[in-house]
Order: structure tokens, then C-alpha cells, then sequence
């Protein structure tokens, strides 16, 4: 057996073996989903509530004033801009009497600053509560105004993008959807891995058998085979993950009665829209499971899946040889903190610009940094989520991928040459400059 | 054939000529000790016969041939002085994965890992992890792992750093062993009685040059001082003569050293003039303890500047 395999197969089942592996196999889903569900709770707590308390000097707005979320509009007579903080309200607003309804300034004070949202919330309420008095005033009556408000809520956009010769139905959330995941994904893998290998590679340093190994092997043969034994211990644990998504939704569908599922397939049949009494027959829940199906099956999976694959392993690839260089050069996990963040750095950069670009996939700095290596592999599939040669022409696609490939080519080569000077010296603190040098200078 | 012959090797780092035109050969079955102060260029030298490191100039032949680390690594094994093995895997399996590494099938390496593991009596730490080993366990460890693979040269930096007598013993007795099998040895170390137990032939370098190279007893036979013991039955009532000078003397038991000109028979001649017995007589040789101090003491080596390569 070749001596890279017999490397590979030795860092991967001493990984697999352990126990903590299957531990973290399992556990890291759960730790995501709380993650997320965690990220959400916040946002929701964090929402400021605010008990605002009214004075309308035209008696008005106490009808039509409504509140949004925790924003909530009170209308007490006896309180005035000096008693309503112990009274408990958050904030007081005055409105002037006025003639007409031009531009008119609204005070509010309050203690506490009120955030940037929640005025525009109030701001919206507000002209939405003068929008609704002037049509009343023109005659509309308020359960006119009322069942408009509920018609004109009916509106679904429905997008459809040029596919050549053929359109496509696309769908602008779930292309949101998808990028940010995969985004977030491939970001979280990154670093995971990246860390694993960093101290994979210190494990022959801190151990002492450097120049044992490097007496049988080449020094380059012992980092790839490092690299890729790591890699595909990575590769492992996300094919159990999605073993366990199609467990876990197999079964889901197994709680699914019968019933449902029959209406399911008839809304399949007919793309969504039952004649006369069909529509009414169909229980929410299967027009649910419907309108879910649908939609996942507007995205291009296997596109998504193919660059999934590629972009994880290129991104891998270029910034694995990046730690291994680093790990190569340190003795302990402390010093490697310093040299680590340059490597580090990019990734975190990657992570923030794509989540602007996951708004606007089309921008030129959407654009750029789905080309250069050190971000294309968060950004990039963050566009190709949104379609393909749509938001992403195929040529761009072509030319990320290669650069990609051309990034990992230099990135591995630069750290061959990094690894084979530094795995065998020891007591130095050695820093980027130095490790640049070992790399260009003439041996 | 010569096993390996170093040709005016050089290695130059950008801080000092680490060996500097260096060349030697090394018979077959024999046990060549490598000696040197710190900082001589030994381990350098080491690594480049090992493969690790390229020269810049100069060329070396193992077994007749131009040496070719892809190829020849496989025929020599390695126990360098930081040494050290995978902390938390299991000795044998960790013995069978760096037997394959040099070239022996998994079968191959299983069998030869089990015989070692009885003849040095380890046979009960095949599933312990390398961590839970005392230091000297972990030397005997190293040392079986180097030559498991029945390697033509055999490269032990300080083998026996960390161990105890009986140990120290056993792996000297399984030098001599190897060697006697058809294994050449070289042999690296500061002990210098050692090194007059066990090698054949020895250089000495210093400096990243060359500055003694011989077989033990020749090397001695050049520093002879013409240093002799005699053992008298009595106390002489002279101590000194014409054919030599008295260097110490402890009641019947004297150091002499014959002077030039004269020889052990005049000396033997002048106490028996004395009516006095001769109970022994021998020359005493410098070790090469003192041939090592007297040859670099004063060279500035022990802390080495970094020069400038010019």
C-alpha cells in the first residue's frame, strides 16, 4: 500500500474510532438547531416594548390608532408630560391640534432613547391611522374599510426567471433560505475542520515523532495524507448528518395519516389548484405539506448539491494547507494564536459579506467575492442558491471553480514547502514573514 | 563492498556551514561510532544519510549505489535523539503502522512485531497506549521499532539516554547482535566509555569538519603518550632514572611516562637493578574520553557562533 494511503487510513480511523466522534456526529445537529432557535428567541425578546400613552388634541386617532408588536398605543386623560412615567408608561406623545394634514411634526418623550425601528414603527401606525381617516372621510364606512384591508392582503408574487428557451418558476425565500444555510454550513465547517488539522499537524510535534516519520515518508506525503485522512472524517460525519435528515423526515412522513397524504398526491396531480370542491375538501395541513413540497422542488437541488460538494471540498483544500502550514511551526496551541489569525480572519470576512450578498446576489461585490478563493466557497454557493445561469452566469461559475482549484493548488504547494522546514525545528517562535520566506527563497 | 561512503559533503544553512567537506565510508557489519561536541554537525550529517535533508554539495553511495532516499529509506532505520512516538495509540498497532511505512506488508510487519515484542518480554503492552509507558519502556519501544524492519544500516542517536543497566545491556548485546548478522551500525553518542565497548571505528567532528577517523584501538595507538603503570612488590628506594619521569605513584604502584629514546625494558631494567619485583607492567592508552576533551577543548565549539556564509 503507497505510503499517503497508509497515512490517510491511519488519521482517519484513529479519528473515527473515538468516541467523541459519534458524540459530536450527533450532537452538532442539536447544537446548530439550538443555535438558531436560540438566535431567534433573542431576536424576539429583544423587541422593545413600549407602552406609549397618547394626547390627542383632535380626537381622532384614539379609533384608528393601532398597535404593532410590543408597541402599544394608550389614550388616558389624566396624564400629561410630567406624571407618565409614574403612571408606567415608556413614552409620552403629544399631537397638536392642527388644520389639515400636511406635514405635521408628532412629539414623543420618553426616558429611555427609543430605538431606530420601533419609530419607524410608530410612524408607519400613525399614517396608516391617517390614511384610514381620509377615507372615511370620503365616505367609505369602516366595514368597507375593514374587508379592503383583508381583500388586499391576497397578493403572492409568483416569479418565473429565463432559462434560455424555457422559464422557470423561481422562488426569491427560498433561494434566501438556501444560501444563508449553506453559507452558514460551510462557514462553521471551515473553521472546525481547519482547527482539526491545525492540530492534527502539531500532533507529530508536540508527540516527537516528526523525524521519526519523516524518515520513512516525504515530508509533503505526510501533510496530504494529514489533510485528506482529516478531510474525509469530515466528509464522514456529513453524510451520517444527512442519513439522519432523511431518517428523521422518512419518519415524519410515517406519522402523516393516510388521508392527508392521498389529498397531498391529488394536489401534485393538478400543481396546486383543485377544481370547483377539490380545494375546499383538502385539509390545511396536506395544502401545507403541498405548498412545502412545491417550493422545495422549485430549487435546482442537484446544481445546489454538485457546488455544495465542490465548494466544500476546494474551500477545505485552501484553507486546510493554510492551518497545516501554521501547525507546522508551533509546539503548543497558545503560540498558534497569533499565526492563526490571519488565516482565520478571511473566513470570519467571508461569513459577513455574505450575508449582505444573500440580499442583493448580483452586485459586484456579490460578484467578486464569489471569484476570489478565500471567499468564493461561503459566497459563491450563496448565489448559486438564487439560480444558475440566472443570478449566475455560467461563465462566473466556470471561473470561480477554477480559481478555486488554483487557489488550493498554490495554498498547498506554499505550505509543502512551510511544513518540510518547520516540522523538524523546535524552540523558535517563527512568524508569517519567516514561513513566507521558506516558501519563495531559493532552497 | 563498502555499505556507505559520504564524498566531501557539504550543508550550509543560512547561519553557519553545519558540515562542511566531510567524507568517510563505512564497512559492512561493522559498528561506527559518530562522535563530535554539540553543535558539530552530527545530527545534520545524520539526516542527510537518512534522506531528510538534501545536500548542496558532495555525494553519498549506499550499498555501492547513488544513494536514493525514495528507494534506500526503506534499507535503514532511524532512532534519532528527539525521538518520540503517537501518544495515545496503541503500541502494536502503532509498531505494525511504521513497519509498513518502511516498505513491510501488514502481515509482514504483525509477525516481526510479535517476535521483537517476546524476545524483549513486551509482549503484555501490545494493547496499552504509548502514554501510559515509563520513559525507559518507551526507549526499548523506539529501539525495536528502529530495526524491526531488519534494515541494512542502522542510524541510534543516543540509544541509550533514559535507560537503566539491565536495559542499557540488553540493547548493547542486541547491537552486537545486528552487527554480526550482517547490519552496520553507526552509532551516535556523548558516552564516550561506550563508545569504546562497542564500535569498531569512529570520527570525530567538529565544527562541520572531519578531525579524527580510525578504528578504536588505531586512534588510542595515536595518542599514546607512552603513559605505562608498574606494579612493584616493594617500595624502591629510587624513584627516578634516566629513561623516564615519575607521574604519580600511590606505595607500590606507579605511573610512569618514558621519555623519548628509552623504552619499557629500560625502565624495567632500573628497578630490577633495585632488587625489586616486577608485579605488572602495562601501557595505559588515552581513553577516548580525554582524546575527545584534549582534541576540542578550546576550538569554541561548545557554543558555537553563527557565521557568515560567505
Amino acid at each position: 500500500m503507497n505510503k499517503i494511503g497508509l497515512i490517510i487510513r491511519r488519521e482517519y480511523l484513529s479519528r473515527v474510532k473515538n468516541r467523541t466522534f459519534l458524540l459530536t456526529t450527533f450532537l452538532m445537529p442539536l447544537l446548530i438547531v439550538l443555535f438558531i432557535a436560540g438566535a431567534i428567541f433573542i431576536s424576539i425578546k429583544g423587541r422593545e416594548e413600549l407602552k406609549i400613552a397618547v394626547v390627542d388634541n383632535n380626537h381622532f386617532f384614539q379609533n384608528n390608532l393601532k398597535g404593532s408588536g410590543d408597541i402599544k398605543f394608550s389614550f388616558p386623560t389624566d396624564v400629561d408630560t410630567s406624571n407618565y412615567l409614574q403612571k408606567g408608561y415608556s413614552a409620552i406623545m403629544i399631537i397638536p391640534k392642527f388644520e389639515g394634514f400636511q406635514h405635521t411634526e408628532y412629539i414623543i418623550r420618553s426616558k429611555k432613547s427609543i430605538g431606530l425601528g420601533s419609530e419607524e414603527v410608530i410612524e408607519n401606525r400613525i399614517n396608516a391611522a391617517i390614511e384610514d381617516n381620509l377615507l372615511q372621510q370620503s365616505g367609505i364606512s369602516r366595514n368597507q374599510l375593514d374587508s379592503i384591508h383583508l381583500k388586499s392582503q391576497f397578493a403572492k408574487l409568483k416569479s418565473y426567471q429565463e432559462h434560455g428557451n424555457r422559464t422557470e418558476e423561481s422562488n426569491q425565500t427560498l433561494a434566501y433560505g438556501i444560501g444563508y444555510s449553506c453559507g452558514i454550513l460551510i462557514y462553521i465547517i471551515m473553521l472546525i475542520y481547519g482547527m482539526m488539522v491545525l492540530r492534527g499537524v502539531m500532533e507529530e510535534k508536540t508527540s516527537r515523532i516528526a523525524e521519526v516519520m519523516v524518515s520513512s515518508v516525504k515530508p509533503f506525503e505526510l501533510m496530504m495524507g494529514k489533510i485528506v485522512g482529516i478531510g474525509a472524517v469530515g466528509l464522514t460525519q456529513f453524510l451520517l448528518w444527512v442519513v439522519l435528515i432523511i431518517v428523521l423526515t422518512s419518519s415524519v412522513q410515517a406519522f402523516i395519516p393516510h388521508e392527508t397524504l392521498l389529498q397531498i398526491q391529488e394536489l401534485q396531480k393538478h400543481n396546486g389548484n383543485l377544481s370547483g370542491g377539490g380545494m375546499m375538501q383538502t385539509s390545511e395541513s396536506a395544502q401545507q405539506i403541498y405548498n412545502i413540497k412545491h417550493v422545495l422542488g422549485t430549487a435546482n437541488w442537484p446544481l445546489i448539491i454538485s457546488c455544495f460538494g465542490f465548494y466544500f471540498l476546494g474551500g477545505y483544500l485552501f484553507y486546510a494547507a493554510l492551518f497545516a502550514a501554521v501547525g507546522s511551526v508551533v509546539e503548543d496551541i497558545q503560540s498558534s494564536q497569533t499565526l492563526t489569525l490571519p488565516v482565520t480572519m478571511p473566513i470570519i470576512f467571508s461569513f459577513l459579506i455574505m450575508s449582505i450578498v444573500v440580499y442583493s446576489p448580483d452586485t459586484p461585490l456579490a460578484v467578486w467575492a464569489s471569484m476570489i478563493p478565500f471567499s468564493s466557497p461561503i459566497v459563491m454557493l450563496t448565489r448559486v442558491a438564487y439560480g444558475v445561469p440566472g443570478t449566475v452566469p455560467y461563465w462566473q461559475l466556470i471561473l470561480s471553480m477554477l480559481l478555486l482549484i488554483a487557489g488550493f493548488l498554490f495554498t498547498t504547494w506554499m505550505a509543502g514547502k512551510i511544513y518540510r522546514t518547520g516540522i523538524l525545528l523546535y524552540g523558535k517562535k517563527i512568524s508569517w514573514r519567516e514561513m513566507w520566506k521558506w516558501a519563495f527563497r531559493q532552497s | 563492498m563498502k555499505m556507505l561512503e559520504v564524498k566531501q559533503l557539504k550543508k550550509y544553512f543560512a547561519t553557519q556551514k553545519a558540515v562542511d567537506d566531510i567524507s568517510f565510508s563505512l564497512e559492512r557489519g561493522s559498528i561506527f561510532g559518530l562522535l563530535g561536541p554539540n553543535g558539530a554537525g552530527k545530527t545534520t550529517l545524520i539526516r542527510m544519510i537518512t534522506g531528510i535533508f538534501y545536500p548542496d554539495e558532495g555525494e553519498i553511495l549506499f550499498d555501492g549505489k547513488r544513494f536514493d532516499p525514495q528507494s534506500d529509506v526503506v534499507n535503514i532505520g532511524y532512532m534519532p535523539e528527539e525521538r518520540g512516538l503517537y501518544k495515545k495509540m496503541k503500541i502494536g498497532e502503532q509498531a505494525v503502522y511504521l513497519a509498513q511505512l518502511k516498505g513491510l506488508s501488514k502481515h509482514e510487519a504483525v509477525e516481526k512485531v510479535k517476535k521483537w515484542f517476546v524476545k524483549f518480554e513486551m509482549q503484555s503492552w501490545w494493547n496499552k497506549k504509548i502514554e501510559d509507558l515509563s520513559k525507559g519502556m518507551g526507549q526499548k519501544l523506539q529501539f525495536v521499532i528502529t530495526v524491526l524492519h531488519q534494515p541494512k544500516l542502522i542510524i541510534l542517536d543516543e540509544p541509550f539516554s533514559g535507560l537503566d543497566p539491565v536495559n542499557s545491556n540488553l540493547i548493547k548485546n542486541e547491537i552486537f547482535e545486528l552487527a554480526k548478522n550482517g547490519s552496520t551500525v553507526i552509532f551516535s553518542t556523548h558516552r564516550m566509555e561506550q563508545v569504546e565497548e562497542i564500535c569498531d571505528h569512529i570520527i570525530l567532528v567538529n565544527l562541520g569538519k572531519k578531525i579524527l577517523d580510525g578504528s578504536v584501538t588505531q586512534i588510542k595507538k595515536d595518542f599514546k603518550e607512552n603513559k605505562f603503570s608498574i606494579q612493584l612488590s616493594a617500595m624502591p628506594g629510587q624513584l627516578s632514572g634516566p629513561s623516564f619521569d615519575l607521574i604519580e605513584h600511590n606505595d607500590n604502584k606507579l605511573v610512569v611516562h618514558i621519555r623519548d629514546g628509552h623504552t619499557g625494558n629500560d625502565v624495567l631494567q632500573y628497578f630490577l637493578q633495585q632488587q625489586i619485583g616486577i608485579e605488572a607492567f602495562n601501557e595505559i592508552l588515552p581513553s577516548l574520553n580525554e582524546i575527545f576533551i584534549k582534541e576540542v577543548e578550546g576550538t569554541k565549539a561548545t557554543t558555537r557562533a553563527f557565521q557568515a556564509i560567505t
